[in-house]
């Protein structure tokens, strides 16, 4: 096989509970601001979207009335990271542009559900007459808000990136799947430039459910990831976090400019019955990095979900001196989003020329001197699938 | 020995076992007999009580149960029964022990409501509200609902049952899913990232709520009698889709890894394509415009000429839109040659199993090619003047076929397209 191609990252769209763009999430990161709600949904803490407007990114009402709030943001962070490539509205490298997003589902309407769950815990629904509420009360194009797929689809027609499309799901592994896939297609010579990335909305109590089935919600007070020991979970973030990825030639011919490479990304599907399991699925995959200790720094997608939690600060207990970011303390777990939320963020302090501060009350987190060449972006999912990626500053 | 590539210099990725499940049976054999038979699998929906409903018929897999039932278990077992098929025929690797990636497209997946309203039940206070329910969701006794509904856990269960080696990835391109499964195992292999890639596509979503939300969208058959009338492909008096289950699982493998280990080879993936539409979140572009552009990407991807295709299993969902879109973006690009492709759609039978179409469609793709004789469209009774296709109507057809476009075109503007070939180019 012939040597891979170096993969650029040449935009970034970030929008989360922070606020919009690169500038306002540096300042929001340096000031170790964090947006946490521990009201609306109490006892659930959640990181609601910033304010905006959604009509900087998606001018038509049209096209806004057609999407739930999950896929407003992701279009948004798409569109931002159009922009922040130079690409936005070159139809010549959107119709062959590749996109890969990582997405679960849209938000349902709770009314609706609600009422017949009441109806049917209290006897009155009678069998049959489920089909005839959804059938009376769902709003026809919710479903369109809610197909996982659908998030691409408004990419496409919204920003007219039309190459491939490719939807991946299953929670936390289908970003650094996503992530992954580009860079081995880019590398290899199969694509030239893809929109890779994920939309989360925190703010939701009918997504909480599946993570409550399992017990994995953080309830209030809110305390940063590595606080938690005694009272383990994550709360829902909102983020959405948009990557432009191309091969440094395809850059070089437009005159792009990069704000780090994406040098490698190793993804695993750790057998967690067996204890132990993430901490050894994180040794193996560190070493493919070719990050070295001394040079490098972790932003983690940590959730402060047990077991997984645990067993990632064991391995990150064995590189002693690495400075570690926890996106959870700030963010919240945003899923789907967390991965794209980590390989921003490094790309980001890349370009700074600065690790952005710690933010972390126990002192696991140090601060880093001097300007980071290297970033592993981690992910242990809080149920299944592992992954890291490293960034580096591209000389 | 020298690596066997294509013409651009790729390795060639051949299909070394193949297995399937539809509402005409489990296994190849069944579904082939059947499928040439002109025989429908869409039956009157009994699994669920039908009142209030406008579409009151389905391929439904009845004959596969889980229990407790979800869309989401179904799809499940539906993948492992195509998969053992896929896998006993290929003979690759051992029990357990599967030596490549897994790419999976499957619906997205969410609580379905037997498990909503069981939770309800359990609420203690009248009147609740999401807090109080998530309280309930929380309290321990419903652990097994996160296993079974979070997105992820399909491709975990198929990764340890079938020791599939890496992250397993799971997809969705709406109904063009089944293809990009098969087209992510294809890239994998051109890479050179793999020797052999497990592509699995299922689908188990006949379900309350999935029917409604179809229906709602104005996309299915409302004529419910008989109910195996109602998917009409290319007919004049279409009127929708007829949703289905089923799966479909495919080995592929480089041709020189298949060669080496003595394998049958069964076909092979000549060459793939996508192209996204931009135009409607539901409609094809009606000009045709991507689905032509995905069917000219999809040809130049194998290196072929429109006139080297001698049979094409269209999408043909039966919808008057999609029907009419790919005659017309067939038209644009085969030409003249488009009277000469004798043209047929398998949904005339199975009804659309969505997220498995494209790959069940592969699958009897490569049996059209293995038995030279082209499954019919049944209900072919109205031709549509507006759509001249050769349509193979009612009766299946003997001939001459060596190379085959599947063709997936679906919401949300995914379009997909396979070519598969008999020998090596």
């Amino acid at each position: 096989m012939a040597e891979p191609k170096e993969v650029w990252i040449t935009g970034i769209g970030l929008l989360s509970s922070l606020g919009e763009g690169l500038d306002a999430h540096w300042e929001a990161l340096t000031a170790k601001r964090v947006n946490v709600d521990e009201t609306r949904l109490a006892p659930y803490v959640i990181h609601p979207i910033a304010p905006v407007s959604f009509d900087a990114q998606i001018p038509k009402k049209g096209d806004q009335r057609q999407m739930e709030t999950w896929q407003r943001i992701g279009v948004y962070a798409a569109g931002l990271a159009l922009d922040s490539a130079g690409v936005k509205g070159n139809q010549e490298i959107l119709s062959r542009m590749d996109m890969i997003v990582a997405a679960g589902g849209g938000e349902r309407d709770l009314k609706v559900d609600l009422a017949i769950m009441n109806a049917d815990a209290q006897g009155n629904l009678p069998s049959g007459a489920i089909n005839e509420k959804l059938m009376n009360e769902l709003r026809p194009t919710l479903f369109l808000a809610q197909l996982s797929n659908l998030l691409a689809g408004n990419i496409a027609i919204v920003h007219g990136v039309c190459g491939t499309s490719r939807t991946f799901m299953g929670e936390e592994a289908s970003s650094i799947d996503a992530a992954r896939n580009a860079v081995a297609r880019i590398g290899a010579g199969q694509s030239d430039i893809a929109l890779v990335g994920a939309a989360h909305n925190g703010d939701r109590g009918d997504l909480l459910m599946l993570y409550e089935f399992g017990e994995f919600s953080l309830k209030g007070p809110y305390a940063p990831v590595w606080a938690r020991k005694d009272k383990p979970g994550f709360a829902l973030g909102s983020v959405g976090a948009f990557l432009v990825m191309e091969s440094r030639e395809h850059a070089e011919a437009r005159g792009a400019k990069p704000y780090a490479k994406l040098t490698k990304v190793v993804a695993d599907l750790a057998r967690r019955k067996e204890p132990g399991a993430v901490t050894k699925s994180l040794q193996a995959m560190w070493p493919q990095l070719g990050a070295t200790d001394d040079e490098t720094a972790v932003i983690t997608g940590a959730t402060g979900a047990e077991p997984a939690t645990a067993e990632e600060r064991a391995f990150l207990g064995e590189h002693p001196g690495l400075a570690v970011r926890a996106t959870g303390t700030t963010f919240g777990h945003t899923i789907e989003a967390q991965f794209p939320l980590g390989l921003a963020l490094a790309a980001l302090s890349i370009s700074r020329g600065a690790l952005y501060p710690a933010n972390d009350p126990t002192g696991f987190e140090v601060e880093k001197a001097g300007p980071p060449t290297q970033i592993v972006v981690m992910g242990a999912g809080h149920w299944q699938g592992e992954g890291m990626a490293l960034v580096e500053a591209v000389k | 020995m020298t690596a066997t590539r294509d013409k651009f210099g790729r390795p060639i990725v051949v299909v070394t076992g193949m297995g399937i499940v539809t509402s005409l049976g489990a296994g190849k054999t069944d579904n082939w007999n059947r499928l040439t038979a002109g025989e429908s699998g869409i039956k009157t929906v009994t699994r669920f009580p039908i009142d209030g409903m406008k579409t009151t018929m389905a391929g439904a897999v009845d004959f596969v149960t889980v229990d407790p039932f979800s869309s989401t278990s179904l799809s499940e077992r539906l993948a492992v029964m195509a998969t053992e098929e896929a896998l006993g025929q290929s003979g690759i690797g051992s029990k357990g022990d599967f030596p490549g990636p897994m790419f999976l497209a499957v619906a997205p997946i969410e609580t379905e409501w037997p498990q909503r309203l069981e939770v309800a039940r359990a609420v203690e206070t009248k009147d609740f509200g999401i807090i109080e329910y998530l309280a309930t969701c929380g309290s321990g006794q419903f652990t097994r609902f996160h296993r079974r509904f979070t997105f992820g856990s399909v491709a975990l269960n198929l990764a340890e049952t079938f020791g599939t080696k890496g992250s397993p990835i799971s997809l969705s391109t709406a109904c063009a899913s089944g293809a990009t499964a098969i087209q992510l195992g294809v890239e994998a292999i051109r890479r050179g990232e793999a020797d052999a890639t497990l592509c699995i596509a299922t689908d188990g979503s006949v379900n309350p709520e999935a029917m409604v939300r179809f229906s709602l969208l104005s996309a299915l058959s409302t004529q419910n009698d008989p109910p195996q009338g109602a998917s009409k492909p290319f007919s004049k008096n279409r009127d929708g889709f007829v949703m289905a289950e089923g799966a479909g699982a495919l080995v592929l493998e480089s041709y020189d890894a298949a060669v080496a280990r003595g394998a049958r080879i069964l076909g092979v993936v000549a060459g793939c394509g996508e192209l996204t539409d931009s135009f409607h979140r539901t409609r094809s572009s009606p000009d045709g415009k991507p689905a032509i552009g995905c069917v000219r990407k999809t040809l130049a991807d194998a290196g072929m000429e429109p006139n080297q295709i001698d049979h094409i299993n269209a999408h043909g969902t039966s919808t008057p839109e999609n029907d009419k879109m790919e005659y017309l973006a067939t038209a644009a690009v085969f030409g003249e040659h488009t009277p000469n492709i004798p043209v047929s759609s398998n949904k005339s039978m199975v009804g659309h199993t969505i997220s498995a179409a494209g790959a069940v469609e592969a699958i009897y793709s490569l049996l059209t090619l293995e038995h030279q004789r082209i499954p019919p469209t049944i209900n072919y009774e109205v031709p549509d003047p507006a759509i001249p296709f050769d349509v193979v109507g009612n009766k299946a057809r003997d001939a001459r076929v060596t190379a085959v476009m599947s063709n997936s075109f679906g919401f949300g503007g995914q379009n997909a397209s396979l070519i598969l070939t008999r020998e090596p180019a």
